[in-house]
């Protein structure tokens, strides 16, 4: 249900894990990679993670999600390594009895990834690169 | 003590480096070490911009305690997705 991978991800694959008889609702997130920031052409993308404590991240993520919204299918996976434009880079996942509570742990599990998870993109330009976000601003995980 | 402190992203670029040696006192706090980190790597942060710390992979306030053999790893800001 966690998963860390430099494979192509199957978001079909990735939704199968979460269905059940018992759920009316399936909610498939994919982030996919941009061509483009700021007028520049992005080539490519590189992701590189801790990788030990992002799996650890993302299950807690996992469970946070589980408590808040009294759901219990929750499948998450990340690409990392170099990741073609257009590709999918994330794969969130989210069964539940009804749509309501899907839609806003869909909504809070992207946004988490994005606050705790020790993950990093770098966009690759044919001129340069940059790591996104990683521009010198305060961070706090811990809130 | 002497701990081995791992980088990524743009720290690890900065510093050129994956993992670099820092000694700091015994019964020193993440916030003691950053402070050290920083001499090594003037570069590696700018001074009004914390330095996010994780001890056995998980997040550190600056006050925790370091202890021989921690795993100990800067993390800067993230961003996956």
């Amino acid at each position: 249900m966690i998963e860390l991978t430099e494979n192509i991800l199957d978001p079909e694959k990735i939704t199968a894990q979460v269905r059940r008889d018992t759920n009316g609702s399936v909610i498939t997130f994919l982030g996919t990679t941009r061509d483009n920031f700021e007028g520049k052409t992005v080539l490519t993308l590189e992701y590189e993670a801790f990788d030990e404590m992002a799996v650890k991240k993302l299950k807690e993520v996992r469970m946070e999600l589980m408590a808040e919204f009294g759901i219990e299918e929750v499948a998450i996976s990340h690409r990392i390594g170099t990741v073609g434009i257009g590709e999918i880079s994330l794969v969130v996942a989210i069964g539940s009895p009804h749509r309501k509570e899907g839609f806003k742990a869909c909504q809070k599990a992207v946004d988490r990834i994005k606050e705790v998870v020790p993950i990093w993109k770098k966009e690759i330009y044919q001129d340069g690169s940059r790591w996104v976000a990683c521009e010198d601003h305060e961070f706090d995980p811990t809130n | 003590m002497e701990l081995n402190v791992r980088l990524f992203a743009i720290y690890r670029e900065r510093a050129g480096q994956t993992i670099t040696s820092v000694v700091v006192p015994d019964g020193a706090t993440v916030d003691n070490l950053t402070d050290e980190v920083r001499r090594q790597f003037p570069n590696l942060a700018p001074p009004e911009v914390n330095i996010v710390v994780a001890v056995n992979a998980d997040y550190a306030a600056p006050n925790v305690i370091l202890h021989p053999g921690d795993d100990v790893c800067l993390i800067p800001p993230v961003s996956g997705g």
